[in-house]
Parts: structure tokens; C-alpha cells; sequence
């Protein structure tokens, strides 16, 4: 079961809502899928990105993949630990694995995103 | 083998299962890519002992009273040379030059070879080997199904499979093979691997492979073994330097463009196949060459990536990944002969970006004696 409190996407991505910024990371399952992740490319402070955009890559020891912005906006911060440990995202994918904080543009998309009940049916129906 | 009966399993495939293993197909055969981490499985080869089914090799066994001539026919070194119980590292090329796999040759005994072959050119190397022996007195026998092979490597592997096995380990050399049981299971034991650890590669009958496996297996618990996916393998051959066919090595480059014409025996008396035109490719020298690369910005060097120097492209990265002994990225790629010198700081092209990149000695890692 995945946290119930965040919203996902399609691509794996969740997002933690908090007053009109959303904190931004893969899932457990992504990570799973992954495996080791050894490097972690984040936009710069200030860029802004689309709903559904890329906004960033991870890379694990035989894979590269997209990271694709759950809302749409600015971004406000990164996680400047995954620069140096990536495998923070292995080890702690909701939490100190985190990637981004946007700044919503539109509350609205979220009703794009799923919640918790269907990111796990989901992930469960492979 | 066909395509509609699925990838074929290995006599292990259930023990992989049971290890919790990612299997994919690979080259025709269903094998594990990582059983828990590609980093903790590379570790445990490089630290201590890693075990490896690697039974989708293809085992070609040539025989016979002209087997040693028919095979200096067939591939660009010498078998004839080789004494009995010794291997080496070889080649097959087509007319024209081009590699079309490479290969470890066994001398098992005057008359008798085995040839290692890449899974992925298994079929190819077998039907080129019966084409090119017809006319000598020599059979090839391919035993590729009949055959599994089950690999210890690491520094540890030497005491994992001394108690097992009837061979004396101690008088078996680097890229030599003698006959002998392991675990009671009869077999030729090789010290060759593609890890750049001390090990060996145990060939048995298939239907002994899950009795070996087991075997090494319990036997290692005490020294911290590991399975091992092909994954780790592959970063394991990459920090070694060790070319990959299909990535650093194909139809459309010769041994001296890969770096590997140390290989190509053009001294020795006699014609094989690729000879002409393998002169004319050392005579004029190579279009390109293969050349370690550590990436020195931020970025993950990868297969396909262009390489530059300056404005002008001067080749493309043949595989790459980070780096888990070193902690940093490193790469193979072919380059313009005039940027191979090491130290030259070339640009791979990693997505919109460039990334500066070194050119450095290979191999990346060489293990301690």
C-alpha cells in the first residue's frame, strides 16, 4: 500500500500537497523497478514545467529514464542531498528521496492525478 | 529454439526463481539480470565471491586429427600453438575483416578443442565452424544445450571451490582448463571469467548444472558468495575493460580498431579467413580506436551517445554506466585515432547537454595480486 496522504501519476511519480506547493518524488515501485539509482538530474530553481512535462532524469546502474512533473509550475526548490546520494531515492522514496517542490500553477490539475486506491490498482495490474 | 516457445530457461532457472531473480530474455534465454542489486551483486564479486549461471555461452566442441589446423583456418590466432590445458582469447572475423565474435579457445587435448562463443553469436560462430572445417579432418560438435556453465568469481573463489573439486587449483593457471569433478560432478574447470577477479567457469552436462549450482553455492555462504545477474556482469567486464559484443565489438570494426590486434596473429605461417584483408587494415592503420573515457562533468556517459572534441564529432560512446568501484562515470568509445591519446578532454553529448569527459588508460580497474 502506498502512502494515502499523496496524489501519483501514470509514470510513477507522487506529489505531497502542502497550501499551494507540492513536494515531488518516484515511487516505492518506480525505485523497485530502477534499482540502484546512481544519478539524479533536477532543473534549476526558478524554471517552470508543465503538467505532465519532463522535468528531470534519473538514472540507475543500466537505465535512464524521465521524470515527468506531476502539477504544473514553478519550481521553488531541490533536493540538493540527491546529488551526492542518489540512492536516497532507493532508500527513502517519500521522504528524504524527494526531488522537487513546485509551486502550483493551476489547484485544478489536480484532479488529474490519482489517489492512493488507484495508484495501487495501478501498480497491482502491472 | 524457436521464437514461439518463449525465451529458453537454463536447468537453473527455478533456482533463480527461488532467489527472488529479475529474468529477462536474453540472446534467445530466460536469465536473471539482478537477483537483489546490481551495486551489492558487483561488490560481492569484487570483495569476496560471486556466482554466475552463464549457461547460455555457446560450448562448440572442434575434434579431431586436423581439429588445430582446421581452427587457424577458421579464426585470426593460433590454436596450433596452444598446449593442451591451456586457453586463449580469440576472434573469428569475416572476409572482410569484420568481427563477428570473440571467443576463448581451450586446448582440452591434441585433438580436441572447445570453443566459448557469445550467446548472442552462438549460432553464427557454429554454422561459420562448420563451414570453415569442411575439407579438414575435424568435427565440430555443438553442445551448447547439452552444456551448463556456472562461474566463481571474486577473490574468494579460489577457497570456495578448493574443497569441491578433484582439480589442483594451484597448478591451474590463468586461461587454463583441466578435467576433473566438482561436488562429484564431472566437468572441465576453467580459470577464465569476464570480471576481472581471479575465478573459474565450471562446464558440466546440463543435467548435473543445479547439483553444481547448489554446491558452490553452500559452499560460499561462508564467504559471503552472492548470485550474480547479468547486470553486474556487465559492469563488472566495463570496469575491466573488457570489450562486449554488440557494444564495443560488430561486423563493422576490425580486432585493430577495438584495440585488440595483439590478437590477430598476422606472423604465422598459413591463410585463415580475414587474412587479406586484415593485413591491409594493420598496414593502413585503424579509422578509429576504442579508448576509456571518465566523464568529468555531471552525467552518465551512455551506449549510443555522440562524442566530441570541439565542434567536430569524433565518435560515439559503446558502453557506459557509473562506475561502482571507482564512484565515478566511465565509458568506452570509439574515436578519431588523433583523440585516443589519454589525457585528451573530449564533450559527450548527454541529452541537450555536453559533459567533458577524459580519455584514460584502460582498464578502469585492475584488481590487487
Amino acid at each position: 500500500m502506498v502512502p494515502p496522504d499523496l496524489r501519483y501519476t501514470k509514470e510513477h511519480e507522487w506529489a505531497r500537497l502542502d497550501g499551494d506547493l507540492a513536494t515531488v518524488g518516484i515511487t516505492a515501485h518506480a525505485a523497485e523497478l530502477l534499482g540502484d539509482i546512481v544519478f539524479v538530474d533536477l532543473p534549476e530553481v526558478g524554471r517552470t514545467v508543465a503538467q505532465f512535462g519532463a522535468f528531470g532524469v534519473v538514472e540507475s546502474v543500466k537505465a535512464v529514464s524521465d521524470l515527468f512533473a506531476p502539477i504544473g509550475g514553478e519550481v521553488v526548490e531541490t533536493n540538493a542531498a540527491l546529488a551526492g546520494q542518489p540512492e536516497l531515492v532507493n532508500g527513502d522514496p517519500y521522504g528524504d528521496g524527494w526531488m522537487v517542490r513546485i509551486r502550483l500553477a493551476d489547484p485544478a490539475q489536480l484532479d488529474a492525478l490519482l489517489d492512493a486506491t488507484a495508484y495501487d490498482a495501478l501498480v497491482a495490474a502491472g | 529454439m524457436t521464437d514461439q516457445a518463449g525465451p529458453l530457461p537454463t536447468p537453473l532457472v527455478e533456482r533463480h526463481r527461488a532467489l527472488g531473480a529479475r529474468l529477462i530474455d536474453f540472446a534467445g534465454w530466460l536469465m536473471p539480470v539482478q537477483y537483489t542489486s546490481i551495486l551489492e551483486e558487483h561488490r560481492a564479486v569484487r570483495e569476496r565471491a560471486g556466482l554466475f549461471d552463464l549457461t547460455h555461452m555457446g560450448e562448440l566442441f572442434v575434434e579431431g586429427p586436423e581439429a588445430a589446423a582446421g581452427l587457424a583456418h577458421a579464426l585470426v590466432t593460433d590454436p596450433p600453438s596452444l598446449a593442451v590445458g591451456r586457453a586463449h582469447y580469440s576472434m573469428i572475423v569475416a572476409g572482410d575483416g569484420g568481427i563477428l565474435d570473440d571467443l576463448i579457445v581451450y586446448r582440452l587435448a591434441r585433438d580436441s578443442f572447445l570453443v566459448v562463443a557469445n550467446a548472442s553469436n552462438a549460432a553464427v560462430v557454429s554454422d561459420a565452424l562448420v563451414e570453415r572445417l569442411d575439407g579438414f579432418r575435424a568435427i565440430l560438435d555443438d553442445r551448447t544445450l547439452a552444456t551448463a556453465l556456472v562461474a566463481v568469481q571474486g577473490p574468494a573463489a579460489v577457497a570456495i571451490l578448493r574443497p569441491l573439486t578433484t582439480v589442483d587449483l594451484g597448478a591451474l593457471r590463468y586461461y587454463a582448463i583441466a578435467e576433473g569433478e566438482v561436488a562429484g560432478v564431472p566437468g572441465l574447470v576453467a580459470r577464465t571469467g569476464y570480471t576481472g577477479e581471479d575465478g573459474f567457469e565450471v562446464f558440466v552436462d546440463a543435467a548435473r548444472g543445479v547439483e553444481l549450482w547448489d554446491a558452490l553455492a553452500a559452499a560460499g555462504v561462508p564467504h559471503g558468495i552472492a548470485p550474480v545477474g547479468l547486470g553486474a556482469r556487465d559492469t563488472l567486464r566495463l570496469e575491466a575493460g573488457m570489450p562486449l559484443y554488440g557494444n564495443e565489438l560488430d561486423r563493422a570494426t576490425n580486432p585493430f580498431e577495438a584495440g585488440l590486434g595483439r590478437v590477430v596473429k598476422l606472423a604465422r605461417a598459413g591463410d585463415f579467413v580475414g587474412r587479406a584483408a586484415l593485413e591491409k587494415a594493420a598496414a593502413a592503420g585503424p579509422a578509429k580506436r576504442l579508448v576509456g573515457l571518465v566523464v568529468r562533468g555531471r552525467g552518465i556517459a551512455r551506449h549510443g551517445y555522440p562524442v566530441w572534441r570541439g565542434d567536430r564529432r569524433t565518435g560515439v560512446v559503446t558502453s557506459g554506466t557509473q562506475s561502482p568501484t571507482l564512484g565515478v562515470p566511465i565509458a568506452m568509445a570509439y574515436v578519431a585515432p588523433g583523440d585516443a591519446v589519454p589525457g585528451t578532454m573530449l564533450d559527450v553529448e548527454i541529452r541537450a547537454g555536453r559533459v567533458a569527459a577524459e580519455v584514460v588508460p584502460l582498464p578502469f580497474y585492475t584488481r590487487s595480486r
